[in-house]
């Protein structure tokens, strides 16, 4: 029985949208089966949070008089890049504030950096601005400096490229010296392995073949409310799957906007990285529409299922070797331990599993509330296998 | 039984010696070293965590002051700022005792702090910078 996008939010509308998360519905098809869960449930919520580099806001910082041509700019002293209209800037999450030591003493430990403006601009906290120009007929000032805030900024959107990868590597180090990477701190000869996705609970692992996500898709982004805009840069879906179409590589990815205001710092969190650098940790819950009983079947997958590539980090990641030692499942991950090499390596996350649940709630309650409509996507993301017909 | 955290400075002449080897030896302490170095001018610097029974700890310590050794308490704590932890856990990667500890039906980040012996590394190497140092 096929479901549309319309007749969900109908019933949105009337607060009697069924709604479930991705954990609970697992429960769900154990006990009654795919059939009827895809009869009575319209609505599965997933979550994620974890650091995410590949994000930033686009801030136009209105106009100064005399008016200014913004050439360069700093917000908190974190340069912005300023190579487009007058006064709209984009801050990155990775961008370093000016005279952080870096790596000199290593590991660094990158207090501030652009993730951090992003979160303290959220919580509503002022941020100094500095701007330099070189003057024109048009915009003669060559100097602005301002504390600004995000209720006085003209516009300021989250606009991030990458987002949500579908699966991502479990992180190991071969070495035998402590290694800081951007999967964390790596102690040396397989003493940890940390990996970082939210597994049976995440977005695009549970619409494996991007059936319902596409251009369009409304969102949960940073606590507040957005949209998938594209799909994301290095998004690919021609990867290894297991049998129920599930990626066992990092594969597809989004690219979301959303309107910095209305989001909150608990979902948009500024984290640095030992030895790494800065990064920006985003919150995002993509409904699922019930469409069929493909979709439940999809959105049932539980971590057992789930599987991540074993990759080492002192040599083959950074020599993009391409080789892997293995693969292990989200169930094991979550577990505490796994084992490589025949050797057991207990596991840490990057992700926040517990938020990611939270995400799963929130977006439950709004659809419940009636506050969240979905969004029909004008189009699919792209997904070679999908449109080749493997299911 | 009692568990205290001290700091000691150990004078030049006494570095080599082993002075810490006879707490266990004539005092019957345990001891778990959370620290150690030796200053520019040659001074040893020893933070200790030391667990016997109570009387033994006394005389230990009397022992290691007539060593020459000056004492203090561990004045250093390791506290979390429960706004700013997100429980992602990177934190479980490094911590060499139970201090952290993730809880497997909530997935949230427990912090014992009675567990923590102030080494510090979980300080930087959380994302969030939730770990902080109080003196
Ligand atoms: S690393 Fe920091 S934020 Fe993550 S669980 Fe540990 S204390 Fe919390
Ligand atoms: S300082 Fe941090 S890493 Fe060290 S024992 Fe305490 S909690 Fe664990």
């Amino acid at each position: 029985m096929a479901k549309t996008i319309e007749e969900i939010n109908e019933r949105i509308s009337r607060g009697e949208a069924v709604v479930v998360t991705a954990e609970e519905i697992i429960g769900l098809v154990e006990k009654k089966g795919v059939e009827e869960t895809a009869a009575t449930v319209d609505m599965v919520t997933t979550g994620t949070f974890g650091p995410m580099c590949s994000s930033g806001a686009f801030i136009n910082l209105g106009h100064a008089q005399p008016r200014i041509r913004v050439h360069r700019a700093w917000l908190n002293d974190v340069p912005a890049y300023s190579g487009i209209a007058a006064v709209d800037v984009y801050i990155g999450a990775t961008e370093v504030a000016v005279h952080d030591p870096l790596n000199e003493v290593f590991p660094g430990e990158f207090r501030y950096g652009g993730g951090h403006v992003i979160e303290d601009l959220v919580a509503g906290r002022k941020v100094h601005l500095r701007a330099e120009s070189y003057g024109t007929d048009c915009y003669p000032g060559r100097h602005w400096e301002k504390d600004i805030s995000l209720a006085d900024l003209k516009d300021a959107w989250l606009f991030n490229p990458r987002n949500a990868y579908q699966n991502y590597n479990v992180a190991v180090n071969l070495s035998d010296r402590v290694i800081y990477t951007y999967m964390g701190v790596l102690r040396p000869n397989l003493g940890n392995a940390n990996y970082c996705s939210a597994g049976q609970l995440s977005p695009l692992l549970n619409d494996p073949l991007f059936r319902t996500i596409g251009i369009g898709t409304r969102i949960f982004l940073g606590g507040g409310v957005g949209y998938v805009a594209w799909h994301g840069t290095q998004h690919n879906t021609e990867v290894p799957r297991t049998e129920r179409g599930a990626p066992t590589r990092p594969a597809g990815t989004i690219a979301v906007i959303g309107d910095l205001r209305g989001m909150n710092p608990r979902y948009l969190t500024g984290y640095s990285m030992l030895g790494y650098g800065v990064s920006l940790a985003v919150g995002i819950g993509i409904p699922i529409p019930v469409l069929d009983e493909e979709v439940v079947r999809a959105a049932a997958v539980r971590d057992e299922e789930l599987l991540a590539p074993v990759v080492d980090y002192s040599v083959d990641y950074p020599q993009g070797t391409g080789r892997i030692l293995g693969e292990v499942s989200y169930a094991q991950l979550r577990s505490g331990s796994i084992v490589v090499d025949g050797k057991e390596v207990p596991t840490a996350s990057l992700s926040s599993y517990s938020r990611a649940r939270e995400i799963a709630e929130t977006l439950k309650e709004w659809i419940r509330e009636g506050r969240f409509l979905l969004a029909c996507p004008a189009e699919l993301l792209p997904c070679a296998p999908r449109d080749k017909g493997v299911s | 039984m009692v568990r205290h955290k001290i700091v000691l400075h150990f004078p030049h002449e006494q570095v080599d010696k082993p002075i810490v080897s006879k707490l266990v030896r004539d005092y019957g302490l345990d001891f778990n070293i959370l620290k150690a170095s030796i200053t520019p001018r040659e001074e040893g610097l020893l933070v200790l965590e030391l667990t016997g029974k109570e009387s033994d700890y006394e005389r230990g310590v009397q022992y290691l002051r007539d060593c020459g050794v000056s004492i203090q308490p561990l004045s250093q704590d390791i506290r979390r700022n429960e706004e700013r932890c997100t429980h992602c856990g990177a934190c479980l990667a490094v911590c060499p005792t139970d201090a952290l500890r993730l809880d497997r039906d909530t997935m949230q980040v427990a912090f014992e702090q009675a567990e923590c012996i102030a080494c510090e590394l979980c300080v930087k190497a959380c994302p969030p910078r939730a770990m902080e140092i109080h003196y």
